[in-house]
């Protein structure tokens, strides 16, 4: 595996090699020196084109972690801003001869056309609304750790579908798993036709008790003004997931940043049934472990370009 | 070419086509099986040209030696009368970077089309006399097949106050539109529905509502929801079309509708041709044989507008075209820079080239198949002048030469050996195709000929 793009490419074994890594590495999270050797001397660029904390934040404690060189760049302050292109960035970037560049952008596609110019491996921390693959690996992670497997269980995925490149990772990564999907919102925030992501759809939280899990989605407050709902009230009165609503055997989960009182409420989010901090500490095992599928594969062992060897003589250099 | 006057009313007659001077030629096309289903002739024949003219069909073998005549081998090969598209974008004057009428209508020839017309979203839009004068003055010095531009129908395309339509018809607008944008207000348009009864000239709009398209990029279905990209539903199209004929039927007003997408579409065309509106319209290749489905690829060169919509759209188009709902093909020829598609699917720019591609991927995709006959599609994609004055050719003696020699079997990489136009943004390609056009002689002049073929002079 070169880039990691999308959940659509994945099979089902290729995700559960990711996981079964990252279970180790959560082993080493819990040593005293929680650092590895692995990517000694190789260097990940995060190339951030939208605003993250969780996502951003991991990555980079991920890269450290395996003992690689990080650099972040982000759109506020950089080039980007004084309007270069994205294919001269990428070129701009991949002269440090980095092997991976971790890209979040606010356009789909944007980790594959980076794919396309840049010899290292890419891996898409999130690509306008279309997909957002470590996210989903990292909650199937946390999922496959408290129940031990998806097989069988029932998700509820609630809210602002049409917004989230969440909703679609996970319905697909989800389902590879052999989990059963619902997407749940209000009409005009579910696109027309998303059944064709293997789905249900409902629009009311009626059917909500058959579920194992809900997954609640972040209700972004400009999506008002856009009219998609006629206010947050109502939205809440109709989507929120409170202590009402939720089974005592449900589980809750939330990629983040939480809106408190809007989509969860706020008793629900610090019970026991609350996976929301898991999650976080997923995010950093499922990354690393991302990291050393793209970069230590077997077909990628060693990188291509090595130092030449020291005692070859070089033209212009001094004897 | 000859211009029938085609207005309605009193309104002044079309305007001439423009062309640079070129040598009329004079040649012999030896047993090409020659193909015109208005003057019901297929027949294997030996085509005269001389002066320009089409001179004679004569039994293979049978044509006269003429001094100095080009002799091209036609056995195997077909010959129709050239295409012609209502619908090109230029880019004259100010985005010469993208295509300038040189390489548009080298493009367009290379594609057998002997007419074109280009739209006004140029910049600055062509929305006064000056500004077509100059493009008009360009193109006798540039243009290597005859061709002509409509104005906008209102100023600098702001969908605001009309442009001086009555001047810019006298100046040699072949029509009026602001395509690459819809004319949102009703009040608007229908001003310059009625204006058409002073000033002539078809009107011809780019159906689409603002509100509705909103972001969108592409199609709004399965495709657009599975790629979180925002749509461009099909009622955005239609409900506009239904809104134009309804005031184009009040105001006894003559419209042409651009690039149909959809079903819904089609079937507000149909209502509309019965109700006895005066519309006529167009779809283009790749609406006729792509779907969303190619969006998939991420690839900014399926990005266009109307976006590729689904394939029940697509069979809908295709029986349009069938039945005559649908009147002709259009390109919708619409260069962009490599800068401009090289960027995420969302950012790229909306349209694609098409001059190169029309006949062959028609012909591979809707012919070969067996979706379409060879003669309806001939039919369909020689008429687009008639809403704007311009008769379609004829191959019949007397007629002025426009002739588009074609090589049906011919296998070839779109782009492999590069494009005409100055723009390589093809939904094609990269694919092969069957079919390619080898010759095309473009009122009574050798417009072009493939570098790969040969021709032979009579000693």
């Amino acid at each position: 595996m070169k880039h990691l793009l999308a959940v659509e490419d994945l099979s089902r074994e290729e995700m559960e090699r990711i996981l079964d890594r990252a279970d180790s590495f959560a082993e080493v999270g819990r040593r005293d020196i929680k650092k590895v050797p692995t990517l000694r001397g190789r260097t990940i660029v995060n190339l951030f084109y939208e605003a993250s904390t969780r996502t951003l934040s991991s990555f980079e404690l991920a890269a450290k972690r395996l003992s690689a060189d990080v650099v972040s760049v982000k759109s506020a302050g950089s080039s980007v801003d004084k309007g270069e292109s994205l294919k001269d960035t990428v070129a701009t970037l991949s002269a440090y001869d980095p092997a991976a560049i971790v890209i979040r952008s606010p356009h789909a596609g944007a980790a594959g056309l980076v794919a396309r110019w840049t010899d290292a491996s890419v891996i898409n921390a999130g690509d306008g609304k279309h997909e957002h693959p470590t996210q989903a690996l990292l909650d199937v992670f946390t999922l496959r750790s408290r129940l031990g497997s998806l097989e069988g269980t029932g998700i509820w995925i609630v809210g602002d579908v049409l917004h989230s490149r969440v909703a679609r990772s996970c319905s697909l990564a989800f389902q590879k798993m052999g989990a059963r999907v619902t997407l749940c919102g209000p009409p005009t925030l579910i696109p027309r036709e998303i059944e064709g992501l293997g789905c249900d759809v409902s629009y009311d939280l009626d059917g909500l008790g058959e579920a194992d899990v809900v997954y609640a989605l972040r209700m972004q407050r400009e999506r008002m003004t856009e009219s998609f709902v006629p206010s947050l009230r109502e939205y809440a009165s109709r989507y929120q997931i409170d202590s009402r609503r939720l089974g005592p055997r449900q589980l809750l989960m939330h990629p983040g940043p939480v809106n408190r009182g809007v989509e969860l409420a706020p008793e629900v989010i610090d019970s026991p049934q609350s996976l929301i901090t898991a999650q976080v500490e997923s995010g950093l095992v499922v990354r690393m472990a991302i990291l050393y599928e793209l970069l230590t594969g077997s077909d990628r062992a060693r990188p291509e370009r090595g130092p030449a060897p020291a005692d070859t003589p070089t033209i212009g250099q001094p004897a | 070419m000859s211009v029938s006057e085609n207005g309605s009313g009193g309104a002044p007659e079309a305007p001439a086509l423009i062309s640079r001077p070129a040598p009329a030629a004079t040649l012999v096309v030896s047993g090409a099986r020659l193909l015109d289903p208005r003057t019901g002739l297929d027949a294997t024949r030996d085509l005269v040209v001389r002066d320009g003219e089409i001179a004679e069909l004569a039994e293979p073998g049978s044509a006269p030696e003429i001094d100095g005549a080009e002799v091209v081998d036609g056995s195997g090969l077909l010959g129709v009368p050239a295409f012609i598209d209502p619908h090109v974008h230029f880019r004259v004057p100010g985005q010469e970077h993208k295509e300038d009428l040189e390489t548009g209508t080298r493009s367009a020839a290379a594609g057998g089309f002997c007419a074109v017309i280009a739209m006004a979203n140029t910049s600055p839009p062509i929305d006064s006399a000056a500004v077509l004068g100059s493009v008009r003055e360009r193109a006798e010095r540039e243009a290597s097949i005859p061709m002509g531009f409509v104005a906008n129908v209102t100023r600098g395309m702001a969908g605001e106050e009309l442009t001086e339509m009555a001047e810019l018809r006298e100046a040699g607008a072949m029509g009026f539109s602001d395509d690459g944008l819809p004319i949102a207000n009703a009040r608007v348009l229908r001003r310059a529905l009625q204006y058409q009864r002073l000033a002539g000239g078809v009107i011809a709009l780019h159906d689409e509502d603002p509100d509705l398209s909103g972001v969108g990029a592409m199609h709004e279905g399965e495709v657009s929801a599975v790629l979180g990209m925002a749509g461009i539903p099909a009622v955005s199209e239609s409900t506009m079309i239904a809104r134009d004929c309804s005031l184009a039927l009040y105001e006894d007003a003559r419209v042409h509708v651009q690039h149909l997408s959809a079903r819904a579409s089609v079937e507000e065309i149909a209502r509309a041709k019965a109700a006895g509106v005066q519309v006529t319209c167009e779809a283009s290749p790749h609406h006729l044989t792509l779907t969303d489905e190619a969006v998939r690829t991420l690839d900014a060169r399926f990005k266009m507008n109307p976006p590729l919509r689904s394939e029940d759209d697509r069979q809908a188009l295709i029986d349009g075209l069938r039945d005559g709902t649908i009147d002709c093909v259009a390109t919708d020829h619409a260069p962009h820079s490599e800068e401009e598609k090289e960027v995420p699917f969302e950012e790229a720019a909306m349209g694609v080239t098409g001059l190169e591609t029309a006949f062959a991927a028609l012909h591979t995709d809707l012919v070969l198949p067996g979706v379409l006959a060879l003669e309806l599609l001939i039919e369909r994609m020689t008429c687009g002048g008639e809403p704007f004055g311009i008769e379609a050719p004829r191959i019949e003696p007397g007629a002025t030469a426009n002739v588009a020699l074609i090589d049906p079997g011919l296998k070839w990489n779109v782009g492999e050996e590069g494009y005409e136009s100055r723009s390589d943004n093809s939904c094609f390609g990269g694919r092969e195709l069957t079919g390619r056009v080898l010759m095309t002689v473009a009122d009574g002049r050798v417009a072009l000929r493939q570098r790969t073929f040969a021709l032979g002079v009579a000693s």
